[in-house]
């Protein structure tokens, strides 16, 4: 699926300048620092602004080009922003099925009890829309949009006025409800650890202008990735939950199916067979020119040096394991050069099982 | 107190009639007028002029002398107005000491104090509820209905009761426009004035206290309700 969008618009020292075709597949993250045009290009998109002389087209239909204007309630867009945006004159459930009840029963793709279901939805009906906690209204706003059977989900910083134990709530269920539903999903966002979590692909934005668009993790294997600007640099692991062990620890194995390529987890809740992504930051991975038996890191894998680049006085190495899959190491030059590291060179991974989330 | 006279009463149900006909038209016209002045897109600066003006002049009725504006009115809606002659010459009447030109000019005249308290109930509401209400399939209709009404229903009913209280109270406009014909214009205020100009004192004391406590009890009742609806929000 894809966006075709163009744009040329000044709004007084801002200037959004957009003529680009992005591909929508699963979750976009639409990337960039505060003020880069954002929030302006999801609005061009949803038609809450007529920019003038834009062109906007989702797929085949034509939302915006010359005098022809699609409205938003026509263009069935599911909108989350900020706040959650709930009504406060209505009830939870006259919330949930706001968009439900609106939408021609031909094109509803899901229904309310799966909502409810997915997004545990039922305690909350006997509630006030004005009771519920940051992360259940934004679970409910959530649930809302989808029931409209919206074809595209935009999202505009949803989680960032949540706290982290909200935000840590509502994440897993976008994965699975994008995943479930197929609607393709575009989310703006800042947050380095929420587009690690979340997206399959990046935008990037700056100064009004679509820099460029990555995969995952084409993105995080970028040296001067912009997804490390603010934030540490880290690599994410693609991996699906087994079953606890006696201790507790949790096996995940790798997506790409690779016997020697598992990591443990400590102590988490996560059901068999599930879906992950593992943030792995660089600083908590070490390097071993040989396996390391008597110590307690659990996480030992085998790993071939792709690159070593320089990062922020300290050096990024861009390791590929057994499976493929891309893992970042940061070193200071002094390991690095008691190692004698050269590219190419297979030696030993390990991180803590802690460190993982 | 003597009983009212006919004409007390027939004063009285020509300006309920006037001041309910004038409520009903002023909601429908300021609630269009109110959201596009409280919801300025700020891109749309070549529109800013136009707001402030439009703005201006909906305040006007607030600072002139009612003369004034009944004055401009009986130029324009009388026979020789632009629009008196106009309907003269398509076989209707000027609209100069008729009920159809004090309506018009209560709606005018009342303008502002229907449209201040919808503007800011809509700027409290924000642009928010209304986008969401749009992205989840809702028209423009469905969106003043279930969403806009029930959300700024405060803003309605004081909207409504200052442009009835006040049409109540009018004077000099309808003087000026309307002049003092029985059934047609002669509302409570100009049949007060009459009264006491003919030195008839206690029919005037009569119909004043009456205007003084209806008004009171209907301010009294909205400010009561506005608390009220309040409360309940919160």
């Amino acid at each position: 699926m894809n966006l075709a969008l163009r744009a040329n618009w000044q709004q007084g020292d801002f200037r959004l300048n957009i003529d680009a075709i992005l591909p929508i597949n699963g979750i976009t993250a639409l990337f960039g620092r505060s003020g880069c045009g954002k929030s302006s290009l999801l609005k061009l998109i949803a038609g809450l602004t007529k920019v003038p002389d834009a062109r906007v087209y989702f797929q085949q239909q034509c939302w915006q080009e010359r005098r022809h204007f699609v409205p938003l309630a026509q263009r069935r867009i599911g909108l989350m922003f900020q706040q959650p945006g709930l009504l406060p004159h209505l009830s939870v459930q006259q919330n949930l099925l706001y968009g439900f009840q609106r939408a021609a029963p031909a094109q509803r793709r899901l229904q309310p009890e799966l909502v409810q279901d997915l997004l545990d939805l039922h305690p909350l009906f006997k509630q006030a829309v004005s009771t519920l906690s940051g992360g259940q209204q934004q679970r409910l706003a959530l649930g809302r949009a989808l029931l409209a059977s919206p074809q595209l989900l935009l999202l505009d910083e949803p989680f960032a006025a949540l706290d982290n134990q909200s935000k840590a709530e509502i994440l897993p269920f976008i994965r699975e409800l994008v995943q479930h539903t197929g609607i393709p999903m575009l989310f703006v966002s800042h947050d380095t650890r929420e587009v690690e979590k979340l997206a399959d692909q990046l935008v990037l934005m700056a100064d009004g202008q679509l820099e460029q668009q990555f995969s995952m993790q084409q993105a995080l294997a970028q040296p001067d990735s912009p997804l490390f600007v603010d934030a540490d640099a880290a690599s994410v692991f693609f991996g699906v939950s087994g079953s606890a062990d006696a201790f507790g620890r949790v096996p995940v194995y790798s997506n790409v199916a690779t016997t020697d390529c598992q990591l443990w987890l400590g102590h988490c809740n996560f059901a068999t067979g599930t879906e992950l992504r593992l943030r792995i930051l660089a600083k908590d991975v070490s390097l071993a020119l040989t396996p390391i038996s008597d110590i307690s890191i659990q996480n030992q894998l085998p790993a071939t040096i792709q690159a070593i680049l320089p990062h922020r006085g300290n050096l990024l190495v861009h390791l590929t394991l057994a499976d493929g899959q891309l893992l970042l190491s940061e070193i200071t030059p002094y390991a690095a050069a008691q190692l004698r590291l050269t590219v190419g060179m297979q030696l030993t991974t390990l991180i803590k099982a802690l460190a993982l989330s | 107190m003597t009983a009212l006279s006919a004409a007390d009463w027939q004063a009285i149900g020509l300006t309920l009639r006037l001041a309910l006909l004038t409520t009903l038209i002023l909601l429908i016209v300021a609630t269009p007028l109110a959201w596009w002045l409280s919801h300025t897109p700020p891109q749309q600066s070549r529109h800013h002029w136009l707001r402030s003006a439009v703005q201006a002049l909906v305040a006007l009725p607030l600072v002139l002398p009612p003369t004034v504006l009944g004055f401009y009115l009986l130029l324009l809606l009388g026979p020789q107005g632009v629009i008196g002659s106009t309907l003269q010459s398509l076989g209707f009447q000027h609209l100069a000491f008729s009920f159809s030109g004090i309506l018009i000019a209560s709606v005018l005249y009342s303008l502002p104090f229907a449209v201040q308290p919808l503007q800011q109930a809509f700027q409290q509401l924000g642009r928010q509820p209304v986008e969401v209400a749009a992205s989840l399939g809702a028209g423009p209709v469905d969106r003043f209905i279930t969403v806009i009404f029930p959300l700024c229903r405060g803003g309605f009913i004081v909207a409504a009761t200052l442009s009835f209280a006040h049409t109540l109270g009018e004077f000099g406009v309808i003087l000026m426009l309307g002049g003092s014909i029985p059934g047609q214009t002669k509302v409570l205020s100009i049949l007060i004035y009459d009264h006491a100009e003919a030195m008839n004192y206690q029919a005037a004391q009569q119909l004043s206290l009456l205007l003084l406590l209806f008004s009171f009890v209907v301010l009294f009742l909205v400010y009561g309700l506005q608390r009220q609806l309040n409360r309940s929000d919160r």
